[in-house]
């Protein structure tokens, strides 16, 4: 909302109107000039009012989270337990059975370390994906900037995250591995995760609002992406330059970013990482955009 | 002239027919649907039609040029039947819809109430919705720390405020809802119709919250059935009829003009060649008719008026029974009542033909507020053959009688009663 100076507007049919029975206190010379038009085609993305409702995006996330914990017998332990049990599932079939080489890395640590950051990635690309259903009574009764639900979304995995992300750094201990310098780049890495959760969350859930398969179709195209990503196994499998046209999947990127920046594999993914990095920026932005377009008739079809 | 706070100009709200009724539920009907449009337009065109004509009736406006401009400190009211377009108005004011055509322009902060404890969640407890559903109403934090104690005391729920409010009942649930919303202080308020749930004390605990809020000076946009309400509250009224805006004025002369010319439009009607085989009766037509015999939307509190069902009976048939349900607009049933009640009825059978059964409810009877109609059809300890749930819906107004609003019950039968006064005459001062 940009603060306007506030127009007198000619009036004519409040002419008629005894003015001295209204009692209105004097309005502020600035006021919030809210502007109702009919939009068309692509429209901007808005973010100064994004910005203005933090105070809800920090409440979304905050409800989303306690109700998360409130209504699961296991609470927090869910956080753990997925990543953790399909790793021992992992370790077991494809580190000891199939023999599958892991960088040098113990395969139980170099599994877990892809399947915290994917675990996060695949639950919030779910929660934003079926957002806009899940909460068509927020949008049809209340206005506020639509982007703001499938980033609470997204952004309430974060703690799910953190309690995984603990028991990583728990086995690290017993496996001794001390991470090096490069571990400052970790961060960075998150924040791909988040965006790459957030931009195919925002492509999935304006289509969801339209074609509710959409909900039903994301549990099984995360179980492909799942394999399609370096987590049983690691990119090194692949010779250049497929090794880093495999960033294109930016979820490569994360994993091996992850993988190098806490456990030192030493394998040099950097090439990956950046076109991942581009590829989930533009899938962001690529993403935003489409969804501030379908955004118009989220309350008219939801 | 006061500044303006709310200047809408042209504003127009089309739909897809399809958009608002059946949705897409999945990508093949989206698909199918797609295809048979294009197939239809296909054959229209092979058919010689234009083809805007087979377009047009596939959209509808909701809301259609609407004009209004509302100063700075203004309460004013929307009245209008169901449908009419006014909660299209408000959510477009909100910014929850966009407009087809025309703007509009709000000066100050918009808060709007289109429903209360939205976003509330069962699991939280009472404190944490007030947070949320006050985040969620655009409410600042720290606007929503200063005003708990006050929000809370509102809503008579201390004793349970770190209890979910999924073990709430539902009358405490709405009053912590309605005492979060009541504390939204905006410059400029849109409401929706949200007065008409809860009890009746509540409500006027509300009614006077809302007064206090207009008398602070804050532009406030009210759509309700209460008319009582509407000249009570607001300066000025606009009646929207079929997405138009039909009469604005001074609220009261606006209240009159509408309770006048309400009509009913709502009945059904029925060829007897459209009942399934086999059955024996059928339900042609539901009416309320107010005092005078004219079908009616809105009912004086103070007069009598009618249900008129008709039916045509198919076969003949024993123990058939018209029933009807009046529902208030909480749900309760406030009564049934059905056309066998009246001996000479009982067990006889009923030749084919059309019949018409008239119930005739009494005056000062139906609390003032919104009502609806269903009606069941059935041969007792035998089958069902019809049921219509709400199928007439209808006011009942208090314009013409002064009825206290605050009255606690499901309804309001003003009763004979017989004062005694002391034996001197209750001369004593």
């Amino acid at each position: 909302m940009r603060p306007l100076q506030l127009e007198v507007v000619p009036v004519p049919s409040l002419a008629s109107l005894e003015a001295d029975k209204l009692s209105s206190p004097p309005l502020p010379a600035l006021v919030p000039h809210v502007r109702i038009r009919p939009s068309r085609g692509w429209v901007s993305l808005n973010l100064r009012e994004v910005w203005e409702y933090r105070e809800l995006l920090y409440f979304l996330i905050w409800r989303d989270v306690k109700v998360h914990y409130k209504q699961t017998a296991l609470g927090a332990a869910w956080a753990i337990l997925q990543p953790f049990m399909t790793m021992v599932v992992f370790s077991l079939f494809f580190g000891r059975l199939a023999g599958v080489p892991s960088d040098e890395i113990p395969y139980p640590i170099f599994s877990y370390a892809a399947l915290v950051p994917w675990t996060f990635f695949s639950h919030g690309l779910m929660q934003a994906s079926v957002g806009m259903v899940t909460h068509a009574n927020l949008i049809k009764k209340i206005y506020f900037p639509r982007l703001v639900l499938p980033t609470a979304r997204v952004l309430a995995g974060l703690v799910d995250f953190a309690l995984a992300f603990s028991v990583l750094l728990g086995m690290m201990l017993f496996y001794g591995i001390r991470p090096t310098t490069s571990v400052v780049w970790l961060p960075l890495f998150m924040l791909l995760a988040v965006i790459t959760a957030l931009g195919v969350g925002l492509w999935l859930s304006a289509m969801n609002v339209q074609f509710r398969d959409i909900g039903y179709t994301v549990p099984f195209v995360t179980q492909f992406w799942m394999f399609a990503t370096p987590i049983a196994y690691p990119s090194s499998l692949l010779a250049e330059p497929w090794r880093t046209l495999y960033g294109l999947n930016p979820m490569a990127g994360v994993v091996e970013g992850f993988r190098w920046a806490l456990l030192g594999a030493d394998t040099a993914p950097q090439a990956i990482i950046l076109v991942s990095a581009v590829v989930a920026v533009l899938l962001l932005i690529s993403g935003a955009y489409y969804f501030r377009r379908m955004e118009r008739t989220f309350a008219d079809v939801v | 002239m006061a500044p303006v706070a709310i200047w809408v100009d042209g504003l127009g709200k089309q739909y897809r027919i399809g958009e608002r009724r059946v949705r897409h539920a999945n990508l093949r009907d989206a698909l199918s649907s797609a295809l048979s449009a294009r197939w239809r337009r296909t054959r229209d065109w092979l058919a010689g039609q234009a083809a805007g004509i087979g377009g047009a009736d596939e959209t509808i406006w909701a809301l259609r040029d609407v004009s209004l401009a509302i100063e700075h400190g203004e309460v004013v009211g929307i009245i209008g039947r169901n449908g009419a377009g006014k909660s299209t108005l408000l959510k477009i004011l909100s910014r929850i819809t966009e407009p087809t055509t025309g703007a509009a322009d709000l000066y100050g902060r918009v808060g709007s109430l289109l429903e209360v404890g939205t976003g509330f969640h069962p699991e939280l407890t009472g404190r944490e919705n007030i947070y949320l559903n006050g985040a969620i109403l655009g409410m600042r934090r720290y606007e929503i720390d200063r005003k708990f104690d006050e929000i809370v005391g509102f809503s008579e729920v201390e004793r349970f405020i770190e209890t979910p409010v999924k073990h709430y009942s539902s009358g405490m649930h709405l009053r912590l809802a309605f005492a979060v919303a009541a504390h939204l202080e905006p410059e400029i308020l849109l409401i929706d119709e949200v007065l008409a749930v809860g009890d009746a004390a509540f409500q006027r605990k509300c009614l006077g919250k809302m007064g206090s809020v207009a008398r602070q000076g804050r532009t406030v946009l009210f759509v309700s059935h209460n008319m009582g309400a509407i000249t009570q509250l607001c300066n000025r009224a606009y009646w929207i009829a079929d997405g138009q805006i039909k009469l604005s004025g001074p609220a009261a002369q606006v209240v009159a003009a509408y309770l006048a010319e309400g009509t009913a439009d709502q009945a059904v009607w029925r060829s007897p060649a459209s009942a399934p085989a086999g059955q024996d009766a059928q339900l042609t037509s539901v009416r309320v008719l107010d005092a005078g015999g004219q079908p009616a939307a809105i009912i004086n509190f103070d007069s009598p008026f009618r249900v008129e069902i008709g039916y045509d009976v198919l076969a003949p048939v024993r123990d058939l029974s018209v029933t009807f349900h009046l529902f208030d607009a909480q749900e309760n049933i406030v009564f049934e009542a059905m056309d066998t009640d009246l001996p000479e009825w009982k067990g006889r059978v009923r030749q084919p033909g059309h019949y018409q059964a008239v119930c005739e409810v009494p005056p000062r009877l139906l609390k003032p507020g919104r009502y609806s109609l269903s009606l069941v059809a059935f041969i007792e300890r035998v089958k069902i053959i019809e049921r219509q749930g709400h199928i007439v819906t209808f006011d009942v107004s208090e314009v013409g009688y002064e009825l206290n609003p605050g009255r606690l019950g499901v309804v309001a039968p003003v009763l004979p009663w017989t004062v005694t006064p002391p034996a001197d005459g209750g001369g004593r001062v």
